[in-house]
C-alpha cells in the first residue's frame, strides 16, 4: 500500500494480562474505539510505528507527484492538462496533511524529509515504475489511486485521531483521481486501434505492481498483527488485495481490456476472483531500491529540496526582519 | 536545517455562516504566507470564505489528564437538556 511492510518493533502480539497498567488502559481505549490524541499517553512502539507509517504514506504522496508530473507538459488537451495539474496539486496537499499528522507525534518536518532523502524512510514501491505513455496516467489514476482508496477508507477509522482525520480529508478528494484516470482510458479504448493498444500496454505494465502495492501476504507477518491490535491497520494485505481485484476486473471488462493474468477467473463458490501468483521478489527488490526509477525519484526529491533551500531561508529571514521592525523599541 | 518554518493552525469558515472550524496545520514563515498556503491547501474545492491562521505555539490547551475534573461534572446534570422534562402530549409548541 502507500505504507508497505511497516516495522512495529514487535516480536509477537501480547495479551492484556501481559501489559503494564498504563499500556493496558491504552489498549482498552483502543478496543473501545476511543481515539488516541497527540497529548495522550501512548506506548513508544505505537508512536514510532505511526511515525514510520504516516511518514511513509506522506512520502508516497510527494514522490507520487513525479511520475505524473512527467506528463503535465505533454497532456493531449488543455483540459486534460488542467485536470492533471489539479490532481498533482492534490497529491502535494495529501502529503502535507500527512506530514502534519506525523508531526503531532513529536518529530519535525525536516527530520521526516531528511529520512526520506537518506533512504532511511521508504515510500510506496509503485512510484518506482516509469510513466512511458499518456495511457500510464490513466492506469495510475484508475489502478494506483483505486488501490490507495481501498486502503485509505478503512484508515479513516484508525485509532490515532490526527491520522484518521487526515484520511477523511484525503478520501474526499481521492475519488476524483480514480475517475479521471478511468476517464482517460475510456477515451483511449473508444479511439483508434493504436490508442486502445496503448491502454492495454499500460494495463499490462501496471497491473502486477498495483497488486504488489498491498504488500506481502498476510501469513506470518507479526507486524501486521501488532498494527491490527493497535487499530492502525484495519484490514489485512490479502483482504484488501482481494477486494481490489474483485472490484477492478469488471471495470477492465467494461473497457474491453484483458488482465495480464492467464490464471485469473471468477470462482462462483467463493464469490471472488482467483488470480495468479504475485512475484513478491520483485516487490522486495523495488523496496530495497532496485526498481526501474528509484534513483531518479530520490535524486529529483533531493534536488528540489536543495534548490529550494535559499527560498525557504530568504522567506524566514524576511519574516524575522519584519517582525523585528514591528516590535516597538524598549523605552 | 535547524531553522524550520513555524507551524500554524488553520481555521476555515464555510459558506453557510458557521463558525470558523479547525481544518489542519501547515508551516509558513509568517501570517501572510500562512494564509496564502492555507488557501492553496485547504480551500481548493470552495471549502471556505474566510481563513484564520494562529501560531500553534500560541494555542493553550486543556490537558488530557484533566478530562475527568473538567468534563465529568456535566454528566450528572441531565436537567440541562430539554428532554429531561417530559411534556403532556396535549400541550403543543413547547
Amino acid at each position: 500500500m502507500y505504507a508497505q511492510m511497516v516495522d512495529t518493533g514487535a516480536k509477537r502480539v501480547r495479551a492484556l494480562e501481559e501489559m503494564s497498567p498504563e499500556e493496558r488502559a491504552f489498549q482498552e481505549r483502543i478496543d473501545a474505539d476511543i481515539k488516541i490524541e497527540p497529548k495522550d499517553w501512548m506506548p513508544e512502539g505505537y508512536r514510532k510505528t505511526l511515525i514510520r507509517q504516516i511518514s511513509q504514506h506522506a512520502h508516497s504522496e510527494i514522490v507520487g507527484m513525479l511520475p505524473e508530473g512527467n506528463w503535465i507538459t505533454r497532456a493531449p488537451t488543455l483540459q486534460r492538462k488542467s485536470i492533471l495539474m489539479a490532481k498533482v496539486q492534490d497529491e502535494g496537499g495529501h502529503g502535507l496533511y500527512l506530514y502534519a499528522a506525523a508531526e503531532t507525534l513529536g518529530v519535525s518536518r525536516d527530520e521526516l524529509i531528511a529520512d526520506l532523502h537518506s533512504g532511511k524512510a521508504k515510500y510506496s514501491s509503485i512510484f518506482n515504475y516509469p510513466t512511458l505513455t499518456w495511457a500510464d496516467i490513466g492506469a495510475i489514476g484508475w489502478l494506483v489511486d483505486g488501490a490507495a482508496i481501498m486502503n485509505q477508507i478503512p484508515l479513516c477509522r484508525c485509532s490515532y485521531g490526527p491520522y484518521a482525520r487526515a484520511m477523511v480529508r484525503v478520501c474526499k478528494e481521492e475519488s476524483f483521481h480514480q475517475r479521471q484516470g478511468y476517464d482517460i482510458l475510456l477515451k483511449l479504448c473508444a479511439g483508434t486501434p493504436e490508442q486502445k493498444a496503448m491502454a492495454q500496454d499500460a494495463l499490462d505494465r501496471w497491473w502486477w505492481p498495483s497488486l504488489m502495492m498491498f504488500g506481502p501476504p498476510d501469513a506470518d507477518s507479526v507486524h501486521s498483527a501488532q498494527s491490527a491490535q493497535w487499530k492502525i491497520k484495519i484490514l489485512s494485505n490479502d483482504e484488501l488485495r482481494q477486494r481490489f481485484v474483485d472490484q477492478t476486473v469488471p471495470q477492465a471488462d467494461h473497457l474491453g481490456l484483458t488482465m495480464p493474468d492467464p490464471l485469473l477467473k471468477w470462482n462462483a463458490e467463493r464469490g471472488h476472483y482467483v488470480f495468479g501468483p504475485i512475484d513478491f521478489d520483485e516487490l522486495y527488490s523495488v523496496v530495497k531500491g532496485n526498481g526501474p526509477c528509484n534513483r531518479d525519484r530520490l535524486r529529483a526529491r533531493v534536488r528540489a529540496w536543495e534548490d529550494g533551500a535559499w527560498v525557504r531561508e530568504a522567506a524566514m529571514a524576511h519574516a524575522e526582519k519584519r517582525a523585528r521592525r514591528a516590535t516597538p523599541k524598549a523605552a | 536545517m535547524s531553522h524550520e518554518w513555524p507551524l500554524w493552525e488553520i481555521f476555515i469558515r464555510s459558506q453557510h455562516g458557521l463558525a470558523h472550524k479547525h481544518v489542519g496545520s501547515l508551516h509558513a514563515p509568517d501570517a501572510e504566507m500562512a494564509i496564502k498556503n492555507a488557501r492553496d491547501v485547504y480551500t481548493r474545492r470552495n471549502e471556505g470564505v474566510s481563513i484564520w491562521v494562529v501560531r500553534s505555539t500560541d494555542i493553550a490547551a486543556s490537558s488530557p489528564g484533566e478530562k475527568e475534573p473538567l468534563f465529568e461534572p456535566a454528566n450528572s446534570k441531565v436537567y440541562r437538556h430539554p428532554t429531561f422534562f417530559p411534556m403532556p402530549e396535549d400541550v403543543k409548541h413547547i
